[in-house]
């Protein structure tokens, strides 16, 4: 990508061009999108403003009742407290984690090479796969994760930590972590690798320590790619399905719901259209913010690509 | 997971349990065929990532060339329509996915899936090529079409091959991200037959009895293609996923 962007400045040609003659060429991209996006949040709209059947039908415009009807829901308050405790604590502790793993395999090593694969692992892996595997380990009789801890003395009998009301929702959010991170460093890691080698020594020479050097002169301008990482992760972990539904369902109750989860439980287990539709339009003008957010920060689509 | 995959089954329940397996038991790799419906999954999923990235492919090289060749009006608006399709997760859209599936009647069908998928991956390959496309110099093409090739002939035979890394990586990643799909196949599919890998295989959790060997012996199965082949693309990946804002 970096020899990309110095070489397409000089040499490009770009013509102005019509719309219509863009078409043929833009039009199938256009159509993909139409029919994955546009619709299904016109849809999600509309559905959310009419009285509908349990069995889909739609009958009428019934205005913000099925909003009425979710705000009077007595289930929706600790579900989205909860939701603001998953974003923000995955992403913070995401992050945190990330910083000193993306200074580490910028170093080189030997091994660094095996290290950078094991990171991938989690990110290739589908997290339908990674949640299922941290529900073995974590099982409470046969897991791995008890087992060291009983032979090293930390526990005397077996925990369930999955299903475990205390600890459920934290071991969901490690797993979380878990699965963000090799993501988080890989955009941080691509920030470090722009920062040039000049600057740095410039500072050495003047006599600043390795973490003087990191703390003042990498980390500001690693602002970028802390950012992007960030809010993608906020959109990502905010859109969190299956490490919750693979886990726990969101149970006991709505015990371990996020807003996303809960929007998904009432519509296809309780049938409960109107009001999941209305959270449905809600958690879409989160992530909308949150995107809109991106766009001002980064300018992505107004760069020259 | 990998030493779970080899124990038996007396073995995976006992207490208390150990670190490693008492009896190797690779013979687990052969029997999942016959006690678990995953040749169905793996033909699912391969069906549908390998028509996902076809499709992607497709829709996608036209678009990013002309984006990195041309400028034209509602440019930026189509550039933000494209980064819409990489932000909002089809989980945030699912019920307006369900119902638009259903009035196409093509509830429970692979072609659903297959447009599904390719559509919210498409922006990856988008960013991607473009990228690539605007770093070759369109000199090159401009003496092809002197010499007699037609603009698509030109892309064809010049301009795609000098992108090739890039067009691998736009593959790769559509497969995986396809391959690892959860949501929108649980969601739309029902028939057994049908479930992709991922969602066949949740079926394991849930039982009272899990057969966690072959779930295990099963994951090992799925997981392992997935991970060579993003190693192989690795230095590409944050750039398609940023939409280029990390350089």
């Amino acid at each position: 990508m970096k020899s990309a962007s110095t070489k397409r400045k000089s040499s490009v040609a770009t013509h102005d061009v019509s719309v219509a003659s863009a078409l043929p060429w833009i039009g199938p991209a256009l159509l993909l999108i139409i029919l994955v996006v546009i619709w299904p949040v016109v849809e999600l709209v509309r559905i959310s403003f009419t009285d509908i059947t349990i069995a889909g039908s739609l009958l009428d415009f019934h205005g913000f009742a099925n909003y009425r009807e979710l705000l009077a829901n007595p289930d929706l308050y600790p579900v989205a407290r909860r939701t603001l405790l998953w974003v923000f604590g995955i992403v913070f502790f995401t992050v945190i984690l990330s910083l000193p793993l993306a200074q580490l395999i910028n170093q080189n090593f030997p091994g660094r090479k095996y290290v950078r694969w094991a990171l991938i692992f989690p990110w290739a892996a589908s997290v339908v796969m990674t949640s299922m595997i941290w529900t073995w380990i974590l099982d409470a009789y046969s897991g791995e994760f008890n087992l060291t801890l009983t032979q090293l003395g930390l526990i005397d009998e077996p925990v369930d930590w999955v299903n475990n009301p205390g600890s459920s929702f934290y071991v969901l959010m490690a797993v979380a972590v878990f699965v963000s991170i090799p993501f988080t460093t890989y955009v941080l890691l691509a920030g470090l690798q722009s920062i040039s080698n000049d600057i740095v020594e410039a500072a050495s020479v003047d006599g600043a320590s390795h973490w003087q050097t990191y703390r003042q002169i990498k980390f500001p301008l690693l602002r970028n790619a802390l950012l992007i990482a960030t809010i993608i992760n906020l959109i990502n972990v905010f859109n969190s399905f299956p490490i919750i539904w693979i886990m726990t369902r969101g149970g006991p109750g709505y015990e371990t719901d996020t807003t996303t989860t809960f929007a998904y439980k009432l519509a296809f287990i309780e049938s409960n259209m109107g009001q999941s539709t209305a959270l449905g339009v809600f958690n879409f003008i989160v992530i909308l913010l949150i995107v809109s957010l991106y766009l001002k920060l980064t300018k992505a689509t107004r760069t020259e690509l | 997971m990998f030493l779970t995959s080899v124990r038996t089954h007396e073995e995976l329940y006992a207490y208390p349990t150990t670190h490693f397996p008492q009896v190797w038991q690779w013979r687990n790799y052969l029997d999942l065929w016959d006690n678990a419906p995953i040749a169905n999954y793996l033909k699912s999923s391969l069906i549908i990532s390998i028509s996902a990235t076809i499709l992607v492919l497709l829709v996608s090289l036209p678009a990013a060339y002309f984006l990195a060749r041309y400028r034209f009006r509602f440019r930026g608006v189509f550039l933000l329509l494209v980064l819409a399709t990489q932000m909002f997760s089809p989980t945030a859209l699912i019920i307006g996915i369900f119902r638009e599936v259903d009035f196409f009647n093509l509830l429970d069908s692979y072609l659903a899936l297959i447009i599904l998928n390719a559509g919210f991956n498409l922006a990856f390959s988008i960013w991607l090529l473009a990228g690539f496309f605007s770093s070759i110099p369109a000199e090159i093409e401009e003496a092809a079409l002197i010499d007699g090739c037609s603009r698509v002939q030109a892309l064809r035979k010049i301009t795609i091959p000098v992108a090739l890394p890039g067009v691998v990586t736009a593959i790769i990643f559509t497969f995986v991200a396809a391959w690892n799909e959860f949501t929108i196949a649980l969601t739309i599919i029902s028939s057994v037959d049908k479930k992709p890998l991922p969602v066949g295989l949740t079926q394991f959790i849930g039982q009272y009895d899990i057969a966690w060997e072959y779930l295990f012996a099963s994951t090992i199965i799925a997981i392992i293609p997935v991970v060579v082949l993003f190693i192989a693309i690795e230095k590409y990946l944050v750039g398609g996923l940023t939409a280029g804002s990390v350089k």
